[in-house]
């Protein structure tokens, strides 16, 4: 059994697949273009002290990477209509080792997602320090965690004509409340964005233009989330043995 | 130590108009080395029990052993390899990187290579999963269930989709397969690939086994045999009152007499329509039998 060989592969066809990357990166790429570069001399947006560039950036960043990594339940529902999760039942491919694969691809794209939306920052003049830069990454890598174990979770539970309008749905309600498209700092709103892992997301980002990251409120909403949605993504996983 | 052995298997589905008894007390045994054919109708629960054999479904009464164990350890351990009956490929990868890919997954698989070969897809090697043809598909799906390098091969409607060149072609691999000591179960819906090549055949009809031997004896099971005669201007009334007459067909100028006693009623219908002739008596085919023992007209 070689876990090694199935990640290497898997990774490849998660490349190859045209539409997918169109979608994981060149929707938000074009979005950020669309609504960056038009403010690109803006050097302090709504007197936040931040470039235009460099805030939109950051917004992008936590929005690109939630979709890419729940994208991956998209292509798992797609798999399981093929009757392919049938397939690796009956090989000796563990739960643990199928779950690693399929959240190392969903970060592949993520990591992706985060370096050419910091490659089109560059291009609009945007620089931040490299430390500075990796904390961010670090931090968003770990924010992902939640959404990747819901992207699964979900691929295992709804069919790919579902999944779509699930996902999108799920991703804009996820954004709108955590504060992705617009801050949330006080109020009934505050409270909720707080026990949500997409205002985490956004807290992580904004370690990009200056924010101080999570304390332990932040951590323990995302560990939270984490155990939640893997414990039920594994329990999914085992039980969708039938026939779809 | 049987290959597979199944013992008063039970499940049943809960579905919106009620609670489907797919399966009722299957008990089978597949003796290592042996080939046996699954045959039943859509819905006898054929499928169900290859699921439940595979470990796919788990039963609700009754167990599974596959080589003395259950089927989870014989999978992992790579001595089962299957094609299930749906099934496509996993996209955005070649024919031989699929193999390859699955045959990491198990602890001693064959050679990819001689996989391809023997599965008769070394030509598709390089080609992408997603622009094969539906037969080709199939004989990829057959690379996947020989890569384990398994002793059990279990085969749910194997040929559908393949044109008849690619069966001929497909039962030679299977056979050659069989006869290095595998053990290998297929359900199909076609009669003359279990007459041809199964050394016994068992029917499902809802839920339950109807019948388990080899093809000859099921074809005996029934006992009729049929005749077949030109005879333009006899009412079938009459002759449906020969003896050892069960049923009369008739078909053009032609009558076909399906019979419990053949020999019987030829002498009598020698004796009493003397226009008949290029009479032919035949025994009844596993398609006969086939609809007799599973008691419904729906043989497909």
């Amino acid at each position: 059994m070689n876990g090694l060989v199935y990640a290497r592969y898997e990774l490849l066809r998660t490349f190859r697949n045209r539409r997918l990357l169109i979608f994981s990166f060149g929707f938000p790429l074009a979005l950020y273009y669309a609504i960056a570069a038009p403010n690109r001399n803006v050097h302090d947006l709504g007197s936040s002290g931040l470039s235009a560039p460099l805030y939109f950036m950051v917004g992008m960043a936590t929005f690109g990477t939630m979709n890419a990594v729940l994208s991956s339940g998209a292509r798992i529902a797609a798999e399981r209509q093929a009757g392919w999760n049938r397939q690796l039942r009956l090989t000796g491919l563990s739960t643990r080792t199928y779950f690693r694969v399929k959240i190392l691809t969903a970060y592949a794209l993520a990591l992706s997602s985060i370096l050419l939306l910091y490659l089109a920052g560059a291009t609009l003049g945007v620089g931040l320090a490299a430390g500075r830069w990796a904390q961010m990454t670090l931090f968003m890598l770990v924010g992902l965690v939640p959404f990747a174990a819901l992207g699964i979770l979900g691929g295992h539970l709804l069919t790919p004509d579902s999944i779509g309008p699930a996902m999108g749905g799920s991703t804009a309600l996820f954004a709108l409340l955590g504060g992705v498209w617009f801050p949330i700092n006080s109020g009934v709103m505050h409270d909720v964005a707080r026990a949500l892992p997409s205002y985490w997301l956004v807290q992580a980002a904004h370690v990009g233009t200056g924010g101080a990251g999570w304390g332990g409120a932040g951590w323990a909403v995302v560990a939270a989330w984490s155990a939640g949605a893997a414990a039920l993504a594994a329990r999914a996983y085992r039980r969708d043995t039938k026939r779809v | 130590m049987a290959g597979v052995e199944l013992h008063a298997l039970e499940k049943s589905y809960r579905t919106p108009t009620g609670i489907v008894e797919a399966v009722r007390g299957v008990d089978l045994r597949v003796a290592e080395g042996e080939t046996v054919a699954l045959l039943g109708p859509n819905g006898a629960g054929k499928s169900t029990t290859i699921d439940m054999l595979l470990g796919l479904q788990t039963p609700d009464a009754g167990a599974v052993a596959l080589f003395g164990s259950p089927p989870g350890e014989a999978v992992s351990a790579g001595r089962v390899g299957a094609m299930l009956q749906t099934g496509g490929l996993l996209r955005q990868l070649t024919v031989r990187e699929l193999v390859t890919m699955m045959a990491a997954l198990y602890p001693q698989p064959l050679d990819v290579d001689e996989t391809l070969e023997v599965a008769r897809v070394a030509d598709l090697a390089g080609r992408r999963t997603e622009k094969l043809s539906g037969g080709e598909t199939q004989r990829v799906r057959f690379a996947i269930a020989l890569v384990p390098d398994p002793d059990l091969l279990v085969l749910d409607e194997p040929t559908v989709g393949m044109d008849v060149e690619t069966r001929h072609a497909f039962w030679t691999t299977v056979r050659d397969i069989a006869a290095r000591g595998k053990t290998v179960l297929f359900a199909t819906h076609y009669l003359e690939e279990a007459d041809a090549h199964a050394d016994r055949a068992v029917l499902m009809a809802r839920g339950s086994v109807v019948a388990d031997g080899p093809t000859t004896e099921i074809k005996a099971m029934v006992g009729s045999r049929t005749i077949r005669a030109t005879l333009p201007d006899a009412p079938p009334e009459r002759l449906r009152a020969l003896p050892g007459v069960t049923r009369v067909e008739r078909r053009g100028d032609a009558v076909v007499l399906v019979c419990d006693d053949s020999d019987a009623a030829i002498r009598a219908l020698l004796a009493r329509e003397p226009a008949v002739r290029d009479i032919e008596i035949r025994g009844a085919g596993l398609e006969e039998a086939f609809l007799r023992l599973t008691g419904d007209g729906d043989g497909s």
